[in-house]
């Protein structure tokens, strides 16, 4: 058998990752869904009536496109970490590294899978929202395009902490150390420019930042930053990632001895 | 013959441990190939470089004229491995595993008829739909093996298949090994159980600590060890034995005696002759062979003296 690219392979292992999350889908879709709502109603029940982030843009509205955003980025990353480590840990892996895949392919099947996984949780967040909120749609591609590249981006990171990670712990350790307070510096809950001037430089360099006033503009039509930075640094973020997956990867690193 | 797998000065060092110092090996194709050594020999790393799921530091391995590194996937497509931990996906029951594994080596639905052959033939058709945690401990090695096979691998490497599984069990995973040989596979075992050895394999590698002390047909390699055993019942319970036979037994009982013989320096003629000459009347005797067990300790004990 003579072949470059082992498609069908790649294809089984992406649809094994999404049939994974989907046969629970009440803790993977379900659950991170209501958690969402949740935030909303103490969010908006406390702050709505004082707050207005941008003219005639009230705080509930400001909220919502952040609070999917985050979904979307926790639970891509939970897919790929969850599923990666707990293979690790049952050797479960060992029946895909016995096989004819590349590392290449291995990475695109496990992002296709936190990709399918963030959108699914992003497009649930939406649809149980939109019966109560007045949220508009700016630009539906554009927020299609950040939540792509969020979920990809936090696929991979995801996979980088399964990898690296030898017990649940350090998976906690990724999420707590890194995951959390990048999000709490992304401007979810209000505006960078709003923090004292240290902070909101710090958060400049946060690609959280860029996914989240991306895709907010693609459904307020304004944001913090220029839509092409955002656009310009995510991606940035997302390629620089990727590439280092795929090496991580082809090292064999904690997976291959 | 040409060979299977040819494994050519394969070095492995883990942190300061050198598992693997510079094996060089060929298995023929077609032969039922046996890999032994204690503990931390280094089988497993070994076996674990065949499949890509380790890498040396030095050497080559191919699998049917295919690089394990340049060539990995169709060294890969070439081999099926029964891993030695009973490794497990618990999201899928048994024929979704078997048509994932499948899938991961290209095979689609035309694979299908395949995958209802081996369910049946390893038993497990009733159990198709359950979870891998469901399963019974034998279910778990049958699976494993089923999911070796799925894509029809020319080679099939067995590792220690049988570790921890019942007499019954371990019986009928022979048969099946067997049937597997005889149906053009070749086959490489890893065992501990040395009689499973013996009985299986035609030839045999024997690794200690990282270095292989043996390689040959399994009847030169018992036939190596110098000593076997001659079993004899005496018409009394004689006390007094001449001098130079006491360091030669091994057991002594009530009218029964073993004693160890050297192939060559020791006559059964000659021995009769001596407990002739102190009146020791023999009722019976007979010769024991050494088994691969002796061999293999013998071989391990020389080595570590030396």
């Amino acid at each position: 058998m003579k072949y470059n690219i082992n498609w069908l392979g790649f294809y089984t292992l992406f649809v094994k990752e999404v049939w994974r999350f989907w046969k629970v889908a009440t803790q993977t879709i379900l659950a991170p869904v209501l958690n969402v709502l949740l935030y909303l109603i103490v969010f908006t029940s406390a702050l709505s009536q004082h707050v207005e982030i941008y003219p005639n843009v009230n705080y509930t509205v400001f909220l919502l496109p952040g609070l999917i955003m985050l979904a979307i980025l926790q639970n891509a990353f939970a897919n790929s970490s969850s599923s990666l480590f707990q293979a690790k840990q049952n050797a479960g892996i060992t029946f895909v590294l016995l096989a004819p895949i590349s590392s290449l392919e291995f990475y695109l099947a496990f992002i296709g899978a936190a990709i399918v996984r963030g959108l699914l949780v992003g497009i649930g967040v939406w649809i149980s929202v939109i019966f109560f909120v007045d949220l508009p749609f700016h630009n539906i591609g554009l927020a299609f395009f950040f939540a792509i590249i969020a979920s990809g981006l936090l696929g991979a990171f995801g996979l980088v902490s399964a990898i690296y990670s030898d017990k649940w712990d350090h998976i906690a350790a990724f999420q707590n150390f890194i995951i959390l307070p990048l999000t709490f510096l992304s401007g979810v809950f209000y505006l960078i420019r709003d923090l004292p001037p240290f902070w909101a430089k710090i958060s400049y360099f946060n690609p959280f930042f860029y996914l989240i006033d991306g895709f907010r503009y693609s459904f307020l039509g304004v944001s913090d930053m220029n839509l092409m930075v955002s656009i310009i640094f995510s991606s940035a973020a997302f390629i620089a990632i990727s590439i280092f997956t795929v090496w991580l990867l082809e090292t064999g690193y904690k997976l291959r001895g | 013959m040409s060979n299977a797998v040819v494994i050519q000065n394969v070095h492995k060092t883990y942190r300061q441990v050198e598992a693997l110092k510079g094996i060089t090996l060929d298995i023929p194709q077609g032969s039922f190939f046996g890999l032994l050594g204690p503990n931390g020999a280094g089988k497993s790393t070994l076996i674990n470089i065949i499949a890509g799921l380790v890498r040396a530091n030095q050497g080559h391995i191919s699998v049917l004229g295919y690089d394990v590194v340049k060539d990995w996937r169709q060294a890969r497509f070439s081999l099926g491995i029964v891993p030695q931990e009973l490794v497990y996906d618990a999201f899928f029951n048994v024929r979704e595993m078997l048509k994932l594994q499948a899938g991961y080596f290209g095979l689609g639905k035309e694979n299908e008829p395949w995958i209802d052959e081996l369910l049946e033939t390893l038993s497990l058709t009733n159990k198709a739909n359950e979870s891998f945690l469901r399963l019974s401990g034998g279910m778990k090695r049958r699976l494993l093996i089923a999911l070796a096979l799925v894509h029809k691998p020319k080679v099939v490497v067995l590792d220690e298949p049988t570790a921890g599984v019942d007499v019954e069990l371990r019986q009928s995973l022979w048969q099946f090994a067997k049937k597997l040989h005889q149906a053009g596979h070749t086959i490489l075992l890893t065992t501990h159980y040395l009689e499973e050895a013996e009985a299986l394999c035609e030839k045999i590698a024997i690794l200690n600590h990282g270095e292989m002390i043996a390689l040959d047909q399994t009847k030169n390699l018992l036939a190596r060890h110098p000593y076997r055993w001659l079993y004899l019942d005496l018409k009394e319970d004689y006390q007094d034995f001449p001098l130079n036979l006491k360091d030669k037994i091994i057991t002594q009982k009530p009218q029964q005696l073993v004693l160890r013989l050297h192939r060559e320096q020791d006559s059964i003629v000659g021995i009769l002759e001596e407990l002739k000459k102190a009146n020791i009347e023999v009722v019976d005797l007979h010769t024991n062979e050494p088994s691969l067990e002796e061999v293999f300790i013998h071989l391990i004990n020389q080595e570590t003296s030396s």
